[in-house]
């Protein structure tokens, strides 16, 4: 099974996108002018940077430059305002080890020449990009993201089990798969710490489960209490087991070889959890700076989301959300609801786009232009 | 539409409906291979059904994993819910009543 990538230096792109990323939340307006002027260049807009926790200042550090080295971004421009938290010019030199990077700052130039220049560097940038070629990679170059949400019964027996089995193939030719939501996680951890490849790996996924938990309480809000609810009952689903089983069987049955923070570099291959929040905006962006090309969404009422440098491939198993949301729903899995197609050969059709998508087709987020669900997951305050 | 019915995994002994199922229907699930079960009792929408005899405290399969234990002997077509099935972890409605 292969697909045509881009070569980076370190990975397979399967976009080659040039990157306008803000360090700062207040540096998203200039941000956005330069993207106005470079419309083949993709925007990222989050709101973090500035006034967190020195922790959280070098985790956002940390994800504005795994954002940046994702194989599917050719080259960046960092627009910083200029007194943010995050050092701008540590982001710009740690990318630049990799690749193309230039920085713009509104407080040096003014908002007006800010865009001025920026978009001069954008264009050039992306006048650069024309030159790369596709060439031949196996799936083991790939790193799928496996994401739900907007979930509903059909989710549960349909899109999830497919992408489980979407999952094990991955896995299977050599290639990583990364999942999170680690609030899904609750009820059934035990099922999926025994598949852990050894105890370093499934302490780390406790943990993770542990800490959420933890902020969840300080808050005076037990997570576990009340699962499954009154309105998971009526709808057929008996247990927490049952609940959280509905979810993570989109991870397939591989080996979970590791278990990794918001936004780590994934060098692995092989199946790994990344503590996230399951919300759109944060977990596609912890997956994008994991170093994913491609992302896997399944989804029963039709979550839209897509990310500005990750195509995001949106499954459905629900009838009516198909018909209704052919814009925005990639694969129409109601044959396998209907009981006309096996989940196997759900699996093979979500297979065949992956690779398409990959190679050369617009996922429906790209083609609609859905594509701003990105923002930085932290834990601290707001200062 | 050909099966009313989606056994996930191979190795599950419940199947869940894709369509109200009544009594006395005689339902095809599309598993690895095609099953004909004969259902007890109504089955909702989204609710499980046994697709062989299960017997008192043998877990119940589903996704291919343990999702609780009968708490009665259920039989092969009959409605598969909180009425037969415990949870091993905790179970919701029980700590609601309790509040």
């Amino acid at each position: 099974m292969d697909f045509l990538g881009f070569q980076r230096k370190n990975g397979v792109g399967v976009r080659n996108h040039v990157a306008i990323l803000c360090t700062v939340g207040c540096a998203g307006q200039a941000a956005r002018g330069i993207a106005q002027n470079n419309p083949k260049a993709k925007l990222m807009v989050h709101h973090q940077g500035c006034a967190q926790t020195p922790v959280d200042i070098a985790h956002v550090e940390k994800v504005l430059v795994n954002l940046s080295l994702n194989p599917n971004v050719h080259s960046v421009l960092l627009v910083g305002l200029g007194c943010e938290s995050v050092s701008t010019q540590k982001v710009a030199d740690k990318i630049s080890k990799e690749k193309h990077v230039e920085v713009v700052n509104v407080e040096d130039e003014g908002l007006t020449r800010a865009i001025v220049k920026g978009s001069e560097v954008v264009k050039k940038m992306c006048l650069d990009a024309e030159n790369e070629k596709r060439s031949t990679f196996s799936l083991s170059e790939l790193t799928l993201a496996i994401k739900c949400g907007a979930s509903d019964t059909t989710s549960g027996i349909v899109s999830n089990p497919v992408a489980g089995y979407v999952a094990d193939k991955v896995v299977e030719e050599g290639g990583t798969v990364i999942f999170g939501e680690t609030t899904e996680v609750i009820g059934a951890e035990h099922i999926l710490a025994r598949r852990a490849i050894n105890k370093d790996v499934s302490d780390k996924l406790y943990n993770y489960i542990e800490n959420m938990e933890k902020r969840a309480m300080a808050m005076g809000v037990d997570m576990r209490g009340g699962q499954p609810t009154g309105g998971n009952i009526k709808g057929g689903i008996t247990t927490i087991e049952e609940k959280s089983l509905g979810a993570i069987c989109k991870t397939g049955s591989t080996t979970l070889i590791n278990a990794v923070d918001y936004g780590d570099r994934v060098h692995d291959k092989g199946l790994v959890f990344m503590d996230s929040p399951g919300r759109e905006l944060e977990a596609l962006t912890g997956f994008a700076a994991s170093g994913a090309q491609m992302m896997l969404f399944s989804t029963g009422l039709g979550a839209p989301q897509g990310f500005p440098i990750v195509p995001v491939i949106k499954s459905s198993g629900n009838p009516a959300t198909c018909k209704r949301l052919s814009e925005h729903i990639d694969l129409d899995l109601s044959r396998v609801f209907y009981g006309d197609l096996s989940i196997e050969d759900g699996c093979k059709m979500v297979l065949n786009e992956i690779l398409k998508v990959a190679s050369w087709k617009p996922s429906k987020a790209e083609l609609v232009g859905y594509e701003e669900s990105i923002d930085i997951y932290f834990r601290g305050p707001v200062i | 539409m050909k099966s009313k019915a989606i056994m996930v995994n191979p190795k599950d002994n419940v199947a869940t409906a894709l369509i109200d199922i009544k009594k006395e229907e005689v339902v095809e699930i599309r598993a690895p291979t095609l099953l004909s079960i004969k259902a007890k009792s109504n089955i909702p929408f989204g609710h499980k059904f046994a697709i062989k005899d299960i017997s008192k405290g043998e877990e119940i399969v589903k996704y291919g994993e343990v999702i609780g234990r009968a708490i009665k002997e259920i039989r092969e077509g009959e409605h598969v819910h909180i009425h037969n099935v415990e949870s091993l972890r905790a179970r919701g409605d029980v700590v609601a009543a309790k509040q």
